[in-house]
């Protein structure tokens, strides 16, 4: 994949637009978060560069082609997206979940070919899943159960991977673990769009941060460019503090009181 | 723990990976339906003894002359039909279930079946004069039409499994109404056949019935296991089996149609014979968990040994009088429906 990005983009799902007209560029190789309030169609934007949701106006764009005129499983081949909290089927074990990521891969008669197999085995390594492999993805912890979803997105074998709140419902630990997964991941080469509450992981694992606000862009680039005061006070509402992360030294977002 | 086999070949594009519990689940529920099915066919007014019911089928000479014309003709169609009927029922099921994600689903619980009997009533008792050779297609029509209205309903927006549940039992109820009302003001004769033709039974079974679905319910099998892999993708979510370049919309639409077209065949042979569609693919899913290409032929074994077991307690506890293997099978089959309900109890 060479390029890929949204050309007055219009998403929403009754007449009226959540995203309008919207113009972004999604740098490839890179990890880039969406971040913006409740309600301020991240996770819209995010379904409609998924082709789960079908523009209304405008269209996204992977190498110059619309996604929603490709076919669905050639681009099953190219973008992986992992929509927020999925629920497996009862008794589902953790490589039956991940090998399902093959689907796009298989035809009537190839159903699990040398390829599948291999697939599999580094999708289960990259996500250290392999002593879980024949445990039920219902008895998982949270952090587990969403290291098997990215699991099955690995399977895929797709350049881009796109995460709906991938962090959501998880507490501190099994948060760092995704974002760390996300980390390694973009390292091997993988192109990572995902949806973000909090700024500060945000800032600790993406590249690129797209700041957003009823739909439109406030701001984007690098997270020292985003996660400033002004930034947080339109997009969020709030009166901040933007400190250095000590140790990373990446921008960290201290809320100090709503502003008026 | 449970491997995987793989059958793949090294030139040809042909690979295929099967649940390793599944050879061992198979072999017994044929071993289970084969035992049934001998002491069934040795049972009623005229006893063999099931070493003779054996030798029978094989062609080799009992020195019962009778023994020939039991097994063969009357009683041989009929466990074929019921096995046929219970494996059409149980994966018709096993379908529905995965594609709505809902494992209290099945199409006799939520009017589909119903749909087919009140079409096959009406024509019976109202036309009388058309020919019977079109009942099959009357009862898969009954039925489609019901399942798109449920779909109508109850699914558009969203798969909720309580107002899946709620608007197919408030179909299934009204269908009910609607046949009761046929029958009441039908002509008395037409009605006894109607009557008849309605109780979930496989009693006096015919090969001309048996022929008659073979096709249809043997097809419908073989497609809803060659399906299995898009059922599995639609089982984890409409948004993942989209994300996965599943076109759910097509799939989910030639599964159902492959769900209705077995449920209804089975009605137009054996009437409604309820429970089996819920129950076999619950079984199936304990025995070898949810990947349809295993649960979709261990559902059809356990619909089609359930019938066959059930037939044979139906002939033999108040003998010589018979109950239809449908009551039977509601008796067994209703309060496993509670307990699914009970288990469920956090879901809705």
């Amino acid at each position: 994949m060479q390029t890929f990005h949204a050309e007055q983009l219009s998403l929403g799902y009754t007449a009226e637009h959540i995203i309008d007209a919207l113009d972004l560029q999604l740098p490839v190789g890179k990890v880039t978060a969406l971040v913006g309030p409740n309600g301020c169609g991240k996770s819209t934007l995010l379904r409609g560069l998924a082709r789960l949701l079908k523009p209304q106006g405008g269209a996204v764009l992977l190498d110059g082609a619309a996604i929603h005129s490709l076919p669905t499983k050639q681009l099953a081949r190219e973008i992986g997206i992992l929509p927020q909290s999925p629920v497996a089927p009862e008794g589902l074990t953790v490589r039956e979940l991940v090998a399902q990521g093959r689907y796009p891969h298989q035809h009537w008669f190839q159903q699990w070919s040398a390829e599948d197999e291999q697939a599999l085995h580094s999708a289960l390594q990259l996500t250290k899943l392999e002593s879980l492999a024949e445990r039920g993805v219902d008895t998982l912890s949270g952090g587990q159960r969403q290291r098997a979803w990215i699991a099955m997105t690995l399977a895929q074998e797709t350049n881009t991977i796109l995460l709906d709140e991938p962090t959501t419902f998880l507490d501190l630990a099994h948060q760092l673990e995704v974002l760390e997964l996300v980390q390694h991941l973009n390292q091997q080469g993988k192109t990572i769009i995902l949806v973000l509450h909090d700024l500060n992981h945000a800032a600790r694992c993406a590249q690129h941060i797209v700041a957003l606000h009823r739909g439109q862009v406030i701001a984007e680039g690098a997270p020292q460019d985003v996660i400033v005061e002004d930034v947080v006070r339109r997009v969020f509402g709030v009166e901040s503090q933007i400190l250095r992360n000590p140790v990373t030294g990446q921008p960290m977002c201290l809320p100090i009181r709503l502003a008026q | 723990m449970a491997q995987w086999i793989v059958l793949r070949s090294r030139r040809l594009p042909f690979s295929f990976r099967l649940d390793g519990r599944l050879p061992g689940v198979i072999l017994g529920l044929v071993l289970v339906s084969l035992a049934a099915m001998v002491i069934n066919m040795g049972v009623g007014e005229f006893k063999i003894a099931p070493l003779d019911v054996l030798r029978t089928l094989f062609g080799v000479d009992t020195g019962v002359p009778q023994h020939t014309f039991v097994v063969m003709n009357l009683r041989l169609p009929r466990m074929l039909l019921a096995w046929l009927v219970g494996a059409a029922l149980a994966v018709s099921g096993n379908i529905v279930q995965g594609v709505t994600r809902n494992p209290l689903a099945s199409p006799d619980l939520t009017g589909v079946t119903a749909g087919a009997s009140l079409a096959a009533v009406f024509f019976i008792v109202a036309v009388p004069g058309l020919p019977r050779n079109l009942l099959p297609v009357m009862a898969f029509l009954g039925a489609l039409a019901v399942a798109v209205l449920l779909y109508i309903l109850a699914w558009r927006k969203g798969d909720s499994p309580m107002r899946f549940i709620l608007v197919g039992i408030g179909l299934q109820a009204t269908l009910s109404a609607v046949i009761g009302f046929e029958l009441t003001f039908g002509r008395i004769d037409l009605v006894t056949q109607a009557m008849m033709w309605l109780a979930g039974t496989v009693y006096a079974s015919t090969w001309a019935e048996v022929n008659s679905v073979l096709p249809w319910i043997g097809g419908g099998l073989l497609v809803a296991v060659l399906l299995a892999r898009h059922l599995n993708a639609l089982n984890l979510g409409e948004e993942v089996a989209r994300g996965l370049g599943t076109q759910v919309t097509r799939q989910r639409a030639v599964l159902l149609l492959v769900a209705v077209a077995l449920a209804g065949v089975t009605v137009t042979v054996a009437g409604t014979i309820g429970f089996v569609g819920l129950v076999a693919p619950h079984l199936a899913r304990r025995l070898v968990g949810p990947m349809h290409e295993g649960s979709q032929m261990v559902a059809a074994l356990v619909g089609g040994a359930l019938v066959i077991v059930s037939d044979l307690i139906g002939r033999t506890v108040i003998a010589p009088a018979e109950i239809p293997c449908g009551i039977i099978i509601a008796l067994l089959g209703a309060p496993f429906f509670l307990y699914l309900i009970w288990q469920n109890r956090e879901r809705f």
